[in-house]
């Protein structure tokens, strides 16, 4: 029931961030983070995803795998709300965080992305120092002291392996002056500075190249100690290499609407699939 | 057959590129007539005490100097220093009217540059506020319906003549105070500049990408604090372009201020009182029966061209070190 509270209006921000250091302390690895049942989502009359059931364990990462337009991303997208603005979109069925349904009324969107964080397809760093970059989940949250900004700015850096290439130029430099898988990279700083529980990830390296991909799938891999990973991705090795849970969706041909197809631990889901059009997809003989 | 079409074809291509051509021309022609006919003419009026003097009467009298200071001009008393005796340098003859109606044109605009200055800017103070946030009420915030009213409002105003503003402001404010002022200028041009704000603004504001509003929202901005922090920041230089759009219409406007700061002819610090203006300044001196007034007139567009120039400059340089990245 505390964890409730956490989600709802009216508490302080210094409360929330004491909060969520003793819950990650206390998390246990197998505990569900995050659970859907029956889980639908409706862009006005269309529907695009439809009837998804599955749990994302704590501390792990679970990957989204799916071909293009069968609502990974909606679905990712989902868990904290970012459809909040877009006319007439829609949720039905259950996504828990916690166990609070995220879509209760009594859920405000803005705390609820205060503790799942999100990192998006391109890299979006703001017109803003590399600091300040860094420091705007916090200054969001409320925290003015500079010592405190200093430390924790440096800190996420640290975690986010940008930390050496950026430090000298902290102040001086615009993130958007950083080359691509930096960018990322820095928005990955951004997104684990305020301590989130959840990180979302959409696509994170698609529109970077190889070497930059392969740096930030080690983050990822390195980040699932503290945080709950959910990540979308294309690319099938991707998802291999560092997911623990995959999760396969495809768009249902006659009604076009996303559905989950299975979801289970990823070495199981690879090697041997329960479904005939996992394995297809998997095998690359999926049209 | 194939070759016939391909002549006609490239015919057709050149007859057509010349034309636009031609009526690219013709739309450049009043502007660098303007320019250049302003240019010459107001050139005669230049000269160091155009811009550092105020106005000053016509006569052939020398100019002041410490020996013999210039009879001063007192507007609450016009009447104060005036002598019977002939000016220096005249002598008293009917000559002396065609002497001092050829004589050069003597004083400044100095009071036109500030009064101009002032007004336009007490004009931007009041849109500014009101047109930024409306600005991004409609990109923002907007409910449709209400949104698009006020577009509507803002297009139609935006596309009015600027008397109606200034007949406007003479009947709900220089009527109601019996007294004609500069800020009542500003209030009629501040109509002219709020629908020029809130478009520019907008429309600046939606050519933020939405990536960069879901980037704060992901890390739980309310919607005002990322419009502050990130995408006012982001628009800036497009706001800073229509807000010197917006002082720029506002300074270069003759009608509203004739019905509503009247004019003078000293610098005037009170803003509750008539002020000078140099749109004022070259409609009189257009209007004047000296051919020296007349040359002032130019030379007044001439300064008003430049000021607007220079603060567009001023502003440009100002902003791009702030906002200074390649994306």
């Amino acid at each position: 029931m505390e964890r409730a509270m956490t989600l709802t209006r009216g508490i302080g921000f210094g409360e929330l961030v004491g909060q969520r250091v003793k819950t990650g302390q206390l998390a246990t690895v197998d505990a569900n983070k995050i659970e859907l049942r029956n889980f639908g989502f409706h862009y006005g009359s269309f529907q695009a995803i439809r009837n998804v059931s599955m749990s994302m364990p704590a501390h792990r990462v679970t990957a989204i795998i799916g071909p293009s337009g069968c609502g990974k991303s909606t679905l990712l997208r989902s868990i904290n709300r970012m459809h909040d603005a877009t006319e007439g979109a829609r949720a039905e069925g259950e996504l828990r965080l916690d166990g609070i349904n995220v879509y209760d009324p009594s859920v405000d969107s803005v705390l609820l992305r205060r503790r799942v964080g999100m990192v998006f397809q391109r890299p979006n760093p703001f017109q803003l120092s590399i600091f300040e970059n860094v420091a705007y989940g916090l200054r969001v949250l409320g925290i003015r002291n500079r010592t405190t900004l200093a430390e924790r700015v440096e800190q996420s850096l640290r975690r986010a392996a940008l930390w050496d290439e950026v430090k000298d130029r902290l102040h001086s430099s615009f993130g958007t002056a950083l080359s691509g898988g930096q960018q990322q990279r820095l928005c990955i700083a951004r997104a684990i500075a305020t301590n989130p529980e959840v990180i979302l990830m959409d696509e994170p390296c698609s529109a970077l190249d190889p070497i930059a991909s392969l740096k930030i799938e080690d983050l990822i891999y390195d980040l699932r100690e503290q945080f709950t990973i959910i990540i979308v991705t294309h690319n099938m090795q991707q998802a291999a290499r560092v997911s623990d849970i995959t999760a396969f969706m495809l768009m249902n041909r006659e009604k076009r609407y996303g559905e989950l197809i299975e979801s289970g631990p990823t070495d199981e889901l690879f090697t041997k699939p329960s479904d005939k059009r996992t394995e297809d997809y998997i095998s690359g003989q999926f049209g | 057959m194939r070759t016939f079409n391909y002549r006609r074809r490239k015919l057709v291509d050149q007859l057509m590129r010349g034309l636009s051509a031609l009526a690219t021309g013709c739309a450049v022609i009043p502007l660098i007539a303007i320019i250049g006919y302003v240019l010459t003419i107001g050139s005669g009026a230049m000269s160091w005490s155009f811009f550092t003097d105020v106005y000053q009467p016509p006569s052939n009298a020398p100019e002041a100097t410490a020996d013999a200071p210039a009879v001063a001009y007192d507007p609450n008393d016009p009447f104060a220093n005036l002598t019977v005796e002939p000016e220096a340098g005249t002598t008293g003859s009917t000559e002396d009217v065609t002497n001092v109606y050829n004589a050069s044109p003597r004083g400044g605009v100095l009071h036109g540059i500030l009064g101009t200055l002032t007004i336009a800017g007490i004009g931007l103070l009041f849109a500014l506020p009101i047109g930024i946030f409306a600005g991004i009420y409609l990109s923002e915030f907007r409910n449709e319906r209400f949104a698009t009213i006020v577009r509507f409002c803002c297009d139609v105003l935006s596309g009015s003549p600027s008397i109606v503003a200034g007949v406007t402001i003479y009947v709900l404010v220089v009527l109601q105070t019996q007294q004609f002022s500069a800020v009542a200028g500003s209030m009629a041009l501040a109509i002219l500049m709020i629908p020029i704000v809130t478009r520019t603004t907008e429309e600046m504001l939606k050519l933020v990408p939405e990536t960069m509003r879901e980037a704060a929202r992901g890390l739980g901005a309310p919607t005002w604090y990322s419009t502050f922090t990130v995408v006012l920041p982001a628009a800036l230089p497009g706001i800073v372009t229509g807000v010197m759009l917006a002082f720029a219409r506002g300074a270069g406007e003759t009608a509203p201020l004739i019905l509503t700061v009247l004019g003078s002819n000293i610098i005037s610090t009170d803003i509750f009182k008539p002020m000078a203006a140099l749109p004022l300044l070259t409609y009189r001196y257009t209007e004047s029966p000296y051919p020296g007034e007349n040359t002032q007139a130019w030379g007044a567009a001439f300064v008003l061209m430049m000021l607007v120039l220079l603060m567009n400059i001023l502003v440009r340089v100002a902003t791009r070190k702030s906002g200074g990245n390649s994306r």
